[in-house]
């Protein structure tokens, strides 16, 4: 018991400090390290409560995917710079009103949570839950996803595949005068259409391609 | 106390893990060279020791004494820690690997997706050294193996898919005990073939080497790294290919059982098994090393997104459907 409380303390802790290194720190590329320590040992502390199917769907989604695409981002922009100038310009006076917006949302909603699950201890035992604890984690997620939850999990999905296709429409766009390759025009070319014996005529020149 | 031996015990199992799978390293990287040297007709490391069997050894020590060069305009935290974190991911990988009913180190539920956590955040320690060494060749190789790795590990979750139908465990000693009859590799033969290129790209070997690609970046990401530093990188590559290849094993060919239940095949323990099993997989990927030639980038691209994803899209509903329709789905 004692290893799990020592546990929990250096996860958490270590989750609640990169958390506020994100924010804190001036380097963008730093911050998104952060954010990856932050996303792994939160995915640790899932683990521990027993939920070890969503700490590692979050490792491999969130970190192996994500995150990466993030650092892809940061790197390739040099958003840096950008970052630095925010700090020290007066414009960041502008962001400040609306951050405390949300954050103060946030707070709230934190709030309602927290109490509800404070003072309505049978708000948890309302809610339907079917889980055993026989049968592991991942299998007991899956009966209840594909059984009750079956219409909410379809619709997520769903929504999923239109954000996809939403932001390939949005930053798709067709250019002219590319050249592509057709690979099925290359393998099949032969070498009687391939190579051409031409008459070159002194100080001519010869036009062998268009 | 009592947690003291706990902790002295389970220090015992580890490094009676990690120092066969370290010394192991040391050995594919000189079959390695030997085979790619055999394909070309030429002798390959032949001096030190017998059929210079200690030429890695040779190379580590030279390694060991050679300095470390970190440059003035890198990030120095990162550009430290990134070759810790590739070898650190390679190796820890290996906890769940099983080498026996009994013979495993951690025999979590969810072993596969341990490894395939383990094996996407590979693409870390490429991209902390690639950009932490503040240079060109290092940030296009980094940049390269980013796209490439994120790439192909979507068509190897999809293919470890497709053998979770036919197990429904993520357990991956439960995955080779459901081989018992007929090992995944008959019915899935088109997904091996798919696992086993999606391997190489995953692994940055070649023809897929292009995050390193000679010709054109230098060494890729590992161009600032020197003396051990470099040579971390390296065990780390070695390890993730070995892994690969025991991933391989463990869910196409039957993990640690005999290819036959018969009399004098059933003697051999299973550990040994799997080692015939990955140095087979592995001697594969020296031998495509040596015949085929470096892919081009956007082929790669295109290989991963247009030809794998969908296949082996296709392949997990034609599974579904045939266990569904026949009433082979796994009891759980």
């Amino acid at each position: 018991m004692i290893a799990h409380a020592i546990f929990f303390y250096v996860f958490s802790v270590i989750a609640v400090v990169s958390a506020i290194m994100v924010t804190v720190s001036k380097n963008t590329v730093h911050s998104v390290f952060f954010l990856i320590l932050d996303f792994i040992s939160i995915s640790c502390l899932f683990i521990m409560i027993g939920a070890e199917f969503l700490g590692m769907i979050m490792l491999i989604v969130y970190v192996g995917a994500v995150a990466v695409l993030f650092l892809f981002v940061v790197m390739m922009l040099n958003v840096a710079q950008q970052k630095n100038q925010w700090f020290v310009s007066k414009d960041s006076s502008g962001h400040i009103p609306i951050g405390l917006l949300i954050s103060v949302i946030i707070f709230f909603e934190l709030i309602i949570v927290i109490g509800g699950w404070k003072y309505k201890p049978d708000l948890l035992n309302s809610a339907k839950s079917t889980i055993e604890t026989e049968i592991s984690n991942t299998h007991s997620l899956g009966q209840i996803l594909y059984t009750d939850y079956i219409h909410v999990f379809q619709i997520s999905g769903m929504i999923l595949l239109i954000a996809m296709i939403g932001a390939i429409v949005l930053t798709f766009r067709q250019r002219e005068g590319v050249k592509k390759q057709s690979y099925l025009k290359q393998i099949s070319r032969e070498r009687v259409e391939g190579v051409e014996v031409l008459e070159v005529a002194s100080n001519k020149g010869v036009k062998i391609d268009d | 106390m009592e947690y003291l031996n706990i902790i002295f015990h389970e220090t015992y199992k580890i490094l009676f893990l990690l120092i066969p799978v370290l010394v192991s390293v040391a050995m594919i990287v000189w079959l390695d060279r030997r085979v790619w040297a055999f394909v070309q007709k030429r002798q390959g490391p032949n001096v030190v020791g017998p059929f210079g069997l200690l030429q890695s050894l040779a190379d580590a020590l030279k390694y060991i004494f050679k300095e470390i060069i970190i440059p003035a305009s890198s990030n120095k935290v990162i550009f430290i820690l990134a070759p810790i974190i590739t070898m650190t991911l390679a190796l820890i990988a290996w906890a769940v690997i099983p080498f026996g009913v009994e013979q495993v180190l951690a025999d979590i539920n969810v072993g596969i997706l341990y490894i395939f956590a383990v094996s996407s955040l590979g693409v870390y320690g490429i991209i902390m050294g690639g950009w932490a060494s503040n240079s060109k060749y290092p940030f296009l190789g980094a940049i390269r193996s980013a796209a490439q790795m994120v790439s192909y590990e979507v068509s190897i979750g999809i293919i470890i898919i497709n053998v979770l139908l036919c197990v429904g465990s993520l357990n991956l000693n439960d995955i080779v005990i459901a081989q018992n009859e007929m090992w995944f590799i008959i019915p899935l033969f088109p997904m091996f073939v798919i696992f086993f290129i999606s391997a190489l790209a995953e692994t940055n070997r070649p023809p897929f080497d292009l995050p390193e690609a000679e010709a054109e970046l230098v060494a890729g990401y590992q161009t600032e790294y020197s003396g051990m530093m470099y040579a971390m990188f390296w065990l780390g590559e070695y390890a993730n290919i070995l892994l690969m290849c025991a991933l391989g094993s463990i869910l196409f060919l039957g993990g640690w059982l005999s290819p036959i239940d018969l009399y004098p095949f059933n003697l051999i323990p299973g550990a040994l098994w799997l080692i015939f099993k990955i140095l087979f997989l592995f001697i594969l990927f020296a031998l495509v090393k040596a015949i085929v030639p470096r892919y081009r980038y956007d082929q790669l691209m295109r290989l991963g997104w247009k030809i794998f994803l969908p296949l082996s899209l296709t392949y997990v509903v034609l599974t579904a459907s045939y266990l569904f329709y026949f009433n082979l789905l796994p009891k759980i």
